[in-house]
């Protein structure tokens, strides 16, 4: 299975090498090896609580490893869109304003910019007042001022219905391809994930796989973590996996049955 | 018109001036009570600035400085919330103030003007000092505009866009001391928050922008200031407590005034469903 961007194999962006992160004596992430090229779209996936949102800020410098490291490009410009952003209803702010902290820049520019992530008309409203779809979009374009090289999204589809999410990820696609970015998503959002990536790393603190959607979808592993019924609905058939998770998400070696094969 | 009329008007102006933008963020990242414990250390620094033997002021002025690194270091820790944290520091250092007073038995301090202000006793002294650091305050607030209200809005993006976040969070909660601080002497330690906030909440309801809000802060707070000294005149009531009034009644004013700029937007090219 060849990803459809292959050709900037070299041209890595960003790259973990065996990357620890511990909270109170607790590894949350453990010597994660993972990379993103420019011209690639790479998807975190895992369960809640399984490090995908501590490696996203570890890789963006906002939190120490407790060991190993992160090499960025020299120069590398990232832009970068937070899971949450709560704003408070105290402080008045248009869409303008938010996006002009981000850079400053003419309004012609920003009129544009909005415009090619799809919501023109919300320059000069409020941002409390837009609704959490138009909201995910100006944060897109705020990552996209800085033309960035590099593309941070953390859950860009949380409060998304279903046929904004593809169309979103549609959007994302094309930047991909306008800005020639490396894009690194967080999602848990298996089934839009795997139509609209070229990469997915599974996380359970550690990588847990690793690979093109489909082929991720049949690993032992991925059907380990998200159960079979995920798995089948996933892909088109799955192996038998050589380990399973203990409640902390360590690997542990199966204790029941191998699965057995299946053809969906 | 008496010297001393026209120095409460100008120390007032001046500490309404610098509260105005101070007074916003105050507002927008909701360290109301942060800016409360900081006034609750007023006694302490005067005592403080009594045992240096400096201008007591500048003895408020530095404690409330000194409170505010400490608190920046100890909420780093993440020991406790910061409401705790802030609630310690607030009344152990108003507690530790009324001790050390009552035992420097040589100083004589006036605990009402300490509470509520004595606007009309600033001396040039005092006038100097609370003009020059309401100008670093306002200078401060200017360098620090963008990044500052770039944190407020999301710590975590402004860092990864470059904004140097513990420096500017550092260099506000200094202004937040700077502004209580010389506060105190207008309208006390009891009141100063309510002319730090109430003039940024009045603005609210006006405003379309950030900018345009801390602008209609100044102005509101100045208005306070003016009005309210000039009724204390008039009708010989206290200062402090008649500023603190005024400024509650544009806030009451303002209330019955409709909603200001596009509060709520009507998508009209995107659709959700």
């Amino acid at each position: 299975m060849t990803p459809p961007h292959s050709t900037a194999v070299d041209d890595c962006l960003i790259e973990a090498r065996q990357l620890c992160v511990s909270f109170r004596g607790r590894n949350v992430l453990d010597h994660i090896d993972m990379q993103v090229q420019r011209g690639e779209i790479v998807t975190l996936i895992g369960l809640n609580g399984a490090g995908k949102s501590t490696l996203v800020r570890a890789l963006l410098g906002l939190i120490t490893p407790a060991s190993g490291s992160v090499v960025r490009r020299p120069g590398l410009r990232i832009g970068y869109s937070p899971q949450h952003l709560h704003l408070d209803a105290t402080l008045p702010l248009t869409v303008a304003g938010f996006l002009n902290l981000g850079a400053r820049t003419s309004q012609a520019r920003l009129h544009a910019l909005l415009a090619e992530v799809g919501v023109e008309d919300v320059l000069e409203s409020q941002i409390a007042g837009i609704s959490g779809g138009e909201f995910h979009r100006v944060l897109l374009a705020r990552a996209l001022l800085r033309k960035p090289d590099l593309l941070v999204l953390d859950e860009p589809l949380a409060g998304v219905d279903v046929a904004g999410q593809s169309e979103l990820y549609r959007l994302i696609a094309d930047i991909r391809d306008r800005y020639a970015c490396g894009v690194l998503m967080v999602s848990h959002d298996l089934h839009v994930v795997m139509a609209a990536t070229d990469r997915v790393i599974c996380i359970n603190h550690h990588v847990c796989c690793t690979g093109h959607p489909e082929s991720v979808t049949q690993s032992p592993e991925f059907v380990a973590l998200f159960g079979r019924h995920v798995a089948e609905g996933l892909a088109v058939y799955t192996h038998r996996h050589d380990h399973q998770h203990d409640v902390a998400g360590a690997p542990v070696p199966l204790e029941e049955e191998p699965l057995e094969e299946e053809n969906g | 018109m008496d010297d001393f009329f026209l120095r409460a008007l100008a120390g007032g102006i001046g500490v309404a001036v610098a509260a105005g933008p101070v007074g916003c963020f105050i507002v927008w990242r909701r360290m109301v009570y942060f800016g409360a414990a900081l006034a609750h250390s007023a006694l302490l620094g005067v005592a403080l600035g009594f045992l240096l033997g400096i201008d007591l002021t500048v003895g408020i002025v530095a404690l409330c400085v000194l409170l505010a690194v400490l608190f920046v270091l100890l909420e780093r820790q993440h020991l406790l919330p910061t409401d705790t944290l802030l609630g310690v520091l607030a009344h152990v250092t108003l507690a530790a103030g009324l001790v050390v007073v009552a035992f420097l038995t040589t100083l004589r301090v006036d605990l009402m003007g300490y509470l509520f202000g004595d606007i009309l006793a600033v001396t040039d002294r005092d006038l100097v000092i609370i003009v020059g650091l309401a100008l670093i305050t306002l200078a401060g607030m200017a360098l620090l505009w963008r990044s500052l209200l770039s944190i407020t809005v999301n710590e975590e993006l402004a860092a990864v866009e470059g904004v140097p976040v513990t420096g500017v969070r550092l260099g506000f909660v200094l202004m937040v001391a700077g502004v209580v601080a010389i506060g105190m002497k207008i309208v006390g330690m009891l009141l100063i928050l309510s002319l730090i906030i109430i003039p940024a909440a009045t603005a609210r309801r006006l405003a379309s922008t950030p900018e345009r809000m801390a602008v209609l802060a100044v102005v509101f707070g100045v208005l306070s200031v003016v009005i309210g000294l000039y009724a204390s005149l008039h009708w010989d009531l206290p200062s402090g407590p008649l500023i603190v009034v005024t400024a509650a009644l544009f806030f009451g004013l303002t209330q019955l005034w409709p909603k200001a700029g596009p509060a709520t937007h009507a998508p009209a090219g995107v659709t959700e469903s």
